[in-house]
This record gives structure tokens, sequence and C-alpha cells, in this order.
């Protein structure tokens, strides 16, 4: 159960990113819900050229209202560390993946992960399936993300079918479920590449 | 939303709650607006105006994200690396910005979308990224 958040040996953030980032790149992202510890700083973490934040990393100050645009609120606002990581596409172009924070405590931060999201993977943990409703939930009610469910194959074993699963969350059928492996990068890159094709078909023509 | 999943006692309403934090969210949104009304997302890439110091002495937080956008960063970035809330990252980058000292980088909006996907779909298919 416990092995570390991947960092690949071959990461070395700024070199890597002066020697394949044109100055002028720019950047996009895919964002990663789902329940806590459903594994989704593992998935980020599988295919990363940067070390991933994690959520061990996490603090908060005294949480309140900002009111005070003009004043630097620091003091009374919440303070996340967001977990990221990212994939050079081309020299022109890094793919971000974000993580939503799993704690429902961090909730308010969804809106801003999501904005502006090429599309999203919500994961899933069979065995306490209940855990991404909220995610699932969130993205249907936005409707402006295109979003699958990937089922995290904690012991490798497919214990539970695609068909039992969708069932389970009552998920339409234009919403894809695919299995998936948080731990492999090729599973993860897999992952990715169905929710970009789902975000290509259902692009508005 | 199906009614399987509204019904869970686990179900809890994401976007309700969002819209109770509209005063936060409010803040969010205007605070970080730009000279040219570029939107600060949390993957976009800022870095300082090569060769542009400030005319008068920033304050500490202002002065520590240009000093750390030397190099190019995301806003994520610099949130985690000064703990600093995201909103107050936005505030503090659309103040450098009108300043002249910092360039925001245009997001990847500015390609149609249909292009943008073929492109990241190519490049997750490229074993050379693996
Ligand atoms: N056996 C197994 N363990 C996994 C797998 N994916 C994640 N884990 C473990 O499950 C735990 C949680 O994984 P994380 O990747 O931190 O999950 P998370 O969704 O980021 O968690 P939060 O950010 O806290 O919500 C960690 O101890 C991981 O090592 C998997 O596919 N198989
Ligand atoms: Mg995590």
């Amino acid at each position: 159960m416990d092995f570390p958040t991947r960092v690949p040996s071959d990461s070395a953030g700024a070199g890597v990113e002066a020697a394949q980032l044109h100055p002028g790149a720019l950047s996009a992202k895919i964002v990663v819900a789902g329940g806590f510890g459903v594994g989704k700083t593992t998935l980020v973490g599988s295919v990363s050229e940067i070390p991933v934040v994690g959520t061990e990393a996490m603090m908060t100050e005294i949480s309140g209202p900002v009111d005070d645009t003009r004043k630097i609120p620091g003091k009374h606002a919440t303070t996340v560390a967001m977990d990221f990581g990212r994939i050079t596409i081309d020299p022109g172009l890094a793919l971000y993946l974000f993580g939503t924070p799993g704690q429902d405590r961090f909730w308010f931060l969804w809106d801003d992960l999501v904005r502006g999201a090429l599309a999203a993977i919500v994961l899933a943990d069979t065995r306490r399936l209940a855990d991404c409703f909220p995610a699932v939930n969130y993205f249907e009610a936005r409707g402006d993300v295109p979003f699958l469910v990937a089922v995290n194959l904690f012991d490798g074993m497919r214990t539970h079918t695609a068909d039992a699963v969708r069932e389970a969350l009552d998920l339409p059928a234009s919403i894809p479920l695919v299995l998936c492996d948080a731990r492999q990068p090729k599973s993860v890159r897999a992952t990715l590449r169905a929710v970009i094709k789902h975000a290509l078909d259902t692009l508005p023509a | 939303m199906s009614d399987r999943r509204r019904l869970t006692g686990l179900h809890v309403d994401l976007l309700a709650r969002a819209r109770r934090s509209a005063r936060v969210r409010a803040y969010v949104l205007t605070g970080g607006r730009t000279r040219t009304q570029q939107v600060l997302l949390v993957e976009t890439f800022v870095s300082a105006r090569p060769g542009v110091e400030p005319a008068s002495a920033l304050g500490p937080e202002a002065g520590a994200i240009f000093a750390f956008c030397r190099s190019r960063r995301t806003v994520a970035e610099i949130a985690n690396a000064l703990r600093l809330p995201l909103g107050v990252v936005r505030v503090l980058l659309g103040d450098l910005e009108r300043k002249g000292l910092i360039l925001i980088h245009p997001d990847a909006d500015s390609v149609p979308r249909r292009e943008l996907l073929e492109r990241v779909l190519r490049g997750l298919s490229d074993p050379r990224t693996v």
C-alpha cells in the first residue's frame, strides 16, 4: 500500500524546462479529481517530469472570508499547496495535470483549478465508489469540461467489471469509463489520451 | 445528476457550496485583473521582464514574487513556493504587470480548441515524451 509518489529520476526541474520548452511556450491543463486518497497524486506523479507536491505538503492558515482586496489577506485566507505535474507535449506546449484536493474543506479551490481545463479525469476506487460522486456531480453540473471516470485498479485486479461500476455510478452512456492503474505511466498516458479523445469527440462542430 | 448520486449520504453539492463563497470568489475574479484583462489561470506562465527593475520598493510579497519570476513560473508554482493564497498571488501579479515588471504569457486558448487537443493527443502518443 505504501509506495512513495514517484519522481522520475530524469526530472531536473528548470534544466528540463530550459532544454525542452521554448520561451514563448503555451500551457494547458487536465484536472484529476476524485475522493480522498483515491490515487490522484500517484496518477499525476506517474507521468510528471517535475516532482509533485502531494497532499502531505498541504497547509492552512486561519480561514475566513477575504473582504479587503487591497490589504494582503494572507493571514485570513486559506493556503493550499496545489498538486500538479507537467508533461512537455512539444517545445511550444506544456500540459499540466492538476490534482484536486481530496479533502472537502478545500472544495473552494475546485473552480480555480478547473477553469480553462481541456478535460478532467474523475478517479474512482471500487472499494469506495461513492467517494467520487461529488466529483462526477460537479463536472456533470458544470457541463463545460469534458470528463471521464477512470477506475483505479488498486491491486491490479478487475474485481468489478466496467459495466457494474457504470451502473453503480448511474453514469450516462455519454461519459466514458476506463480502467486505469495510477502507478503505471503507460496506463495513465492511455487514460489521458482517452479523455482528450473524448474532448475531441464532444467538441461542438 | 442521477438520483442515486443525489441521495447518497456522502454526497456533497460542491456547486451550492461554491455559490455561498461568492464573496471570496468575487474577490478572486476582480482582484486579479491585469492591464490586458488577461486571465491568470493556475497554469498561466509569468516571468519578470528581462532587464527591468522596480522603480520603487515593492512590498515583501510582491518583491518575493518578482524575484521568483526571474525564471518563468506558473501561477500555481508561485502560490506553492511563496505559501500565498491564489487570490493574493493574482492581485500581486496584476499589480506587477501594471507596473511593467512582469510578462503574463498567453494561455493555450489562443490556439483553436480542436487543433490544441489534436496536438496534445500527438504529444501524448509520442514515445519520446514517455
Ligand atoms: N496498491 C495501490 N496503492 C495505491 C494506488 N494508487 C495509490 N495508492 C496508494 O494510495 C494512497 C493514496 O494515494 P494518493 O495518490 O496520495 O491519493 P490522492 O487521491 O492524491 O489522495 P488525497 O490527495 O489525499 O486525496 C497512497 O498511499 C498511495 O501510495 C494503486 O494503484 N495501488
Ligand atoms: Mg493527493
